[in-house]
């Protein structure tokens, strides 16, 4: 056994025994579901750091951007703008959803929408979205552990990897099941330790190996300029367009992603959200410096079709086998702690908002529900990674994107305004769902689409688009059904829950 | 995103700090403004530390808005 494999063996065991452990961290009853599944609405602003930079920006981040950035040269780099403007937004969104879920105790997005608008059927709409978006990006954070499995040899690499992505399944299962929450919070900090060692290190010792910045990116230039299909180390006129759509379009998604929500719910306090707002950013520069490390790997020559690669063919070429092991363990572990918390976010819909109905069935019946619906999560992504090729669920998890956008008229601007008819905003969801569905397809799920008006052509991310058609359907129902006085079912809410 | 006016119920003369959050989209979502190779910092075309300064820039902003519009009952 090499070092680095060893190094790597020790940090993931001993972040499985942390799952486990921390089921008695806080002595709490972990048969009532917001104990389970919220921590017992209990974390401060340091751990809430740690779990919501652990949640959102996740392994296959880490690796998708970077590859995105060697494949495609600047377009790559609009993951930096979309990491920093959906700060301004979580800030201003998230700490009044955190007011409202606080006073009235929900656990989901689609317990307000229910709320709010008193209808159903918008209510399952929501939380369907929600479950199924999130499921290619969990099949995605177990593909990623599979792909290092593989890569890091001895017993871990037997059968392709796939037999210890098996095991580290169970056991992430098992933890979740056990502890809930309070399991990726725990292991939060170790994952945000070791990513900020590795990137640190990566950031600092690759580029002046490599004859520093202006080196690596006149050669980047050169290179790509010089590919099959060639690209730029800058944006193209036409590019403007669909950087400043896909930047735009995957902030607002960002923070509703049910994953997102069960971080932010967690928090003690509004101020906790508000002061992460300002201290996550940290995380965007981060992700800035890995996105870097994509031109690093074109001025170092490394060719592949297999993008995913170049970040670990980078630190094992540049790092001692010890050092490859703690990066290697980095990004299994940061598939870790979003895996679990997307788990837990998709079974909360599902007992709260699919099964449970509007009787308001709290306590533990909820939870247990809720816990056995974490173990189908895990084994429905992990058939997932098994049977579909990666290729579909990159198209899948992509698609899952802009199908999120969907639920933002209910779900934000319902906390604004009680204005739009729940029956309109159900059409508009329809609709945008429809035809977010429709473009993906038809581009053959590539993000872009053509969007011919007047005389200008632009083409941009097609989430955007289908949000705009979802709006404009849902204003004008909305116009429609109230002058027709249809009954706009009844809101729960008062504007005191709000503040 | 604020919808009719400002957030939640910060009184009046507090609620012009949020519109300092518009500064980080006009200053990332116009490519055109950014995207060329002059001045280089540190071997960095303009537009890639461009970028990363409006991350730091922009959480600044926030803990500008953090602070003076806080209340009473953050903790």
């Amino acid at each position: 056994m090499s070092s680095g494999t060893l190094v790597f063996a020790v940090l993931v065991i001993g972040v499985t025994a942390m799952g486990f452990l921390a089921a008695r961290w806080g002595n709490a009853n972990l048969g009532s579901l917001e104990e389970w599944a919220l921590g017992g609405r209990r974390f401060g602003t340091l751990v809430s750091w740690f779990l919501l930079g652990g949640d959102l920006y996740t392994a296959y981040t880490f690796i998708a951007v970077p590859a995105l950035v060697y494949g495609a040269g600047a377009i790559g780099f609009f993951a930096v703008p979309y990491a920093t403007i959906a700060y301004p937004i979580a800030f201003v969104v998230l700490s009044r959803f955190w007011s409202i879920a606080h006073r009235r105790g929900y656990v989901t997005a689609a317990d307000f929408v229910r709320d709010r608008f008193g209808d159903r059927t918008l209510e399952v709409a929501v939380a369907i979205t929600g479950a199924l978006a999130a499921l290619p990006y969990i099949a995605l954070q177990l593909d990623g552990m599979q792909a290092v499995f593989a890569r890091i040899g001895g017993a871990f690499a037997s059968s392709g990897g796939y037999v210890a992505l098996g095991v580290a399944f169970v056991l992430l299962a098992a933890y979740t099941h056990t502890s809930g929450l309070r399991a990726p919070a725990l292991i939060a900090f170790v994952k945000d330790t070791l990513i900020y060692v590795t990137v640190i290190a990566a950031i600092t010792i690759i580029p002046a190996k490599l004859g520093g910045w202006a080196h690596i990116f006149a050669v980047s230039q050169s290179t790509l300029a010089a590919r099959p299909k060639p690209s730029s180390i800058f944006l193209g006129p036409q590019q403007y367009f669909a950087y400043a759509t896909w930047a735009f379009g995957s902030s607002l998604s960002l923070f509703i992603y049910p994953h997102s929500i069960t971080s932010v719910l967690a928090a003690k306090s509004r101020g906790v959200i508000r002061r992460n707002a300002a201290l996550l950013p940290i995380y965007s520069l981060l992700l800035g410096f890995l996105a870097l490390l994509g031109f690093c790997a074109v001025a170092a020559g490394i060719v592949t079709t297999n993008t995913s690669s170049v970040v670990p063919t980078l630190i094992d070429r540049f790092f001692p086998s010890w050092f490859a092991g703690v990066a290697q363990a980095a990004i299994v572990i940061g598939a870790l702690v979003p895996a679990a918390i997307m788990a837990i976010g998709s079974a909360n819909l599902f007992a709260s908002n699919v099964l449970a109905g509007f009787t308001q069935t709290r306590g533990s019946g909820k939870a247990l529900t809720a816990k056995r619906l974490t173990l189908a999560f895990c084994a429905i992504a992990l058939v997932l990674v098994l049977v579909v090729p990666v290729k579909y669920a990159i198209y899948f998890q992509l698609l899952g994107g802009a199908w999120m956008l969907q639920i933002f008229p209910a779900f934000v601007f319902g906390m604004y305004t009680r204005w739009f008819h729940p029956k309109a905003l159900l059409l508009g969801w329809a609709c945008g769902m429809i035809a977010a569905t429709a473009m993906a397809y038809s581009t053959g799920f590539t993000p872009n689409i053509a969007l011919h008006l007047g005389g200008t052509t632009l083409v941009g991310f097609l989430a955007l688009y289908a949000l705009a058609l979802n709006v404009i359907v849902a204003a004008i129902g909305t116009w429609l059904l109230r002058g027709l006085r249809v009954d706009a079912g009844t809101d729960m809410t008062t504007e005191a829950d709000y503040a | 995103m604020s919808f009719r006016g400002a957030p939640n119920d910060a009184p009046m003369g507090k609620r012009a700090w949020y519109a300092l959050l518009v500064l980080p989209f006009v200053g990332t979502l116009f490519p055109q403004i950014y995207n060329r190779a002059e001045p280089a910092l540190f071997g960095l075309p303009f537009f890639y530390w461009y970028q990363l300064a409006w991350v730091i820039v922009t959480s600044l902003l926030l803990a500008v808005v953090v602070f003076a519009t806080r209340r009473p009952d953050d903790v």
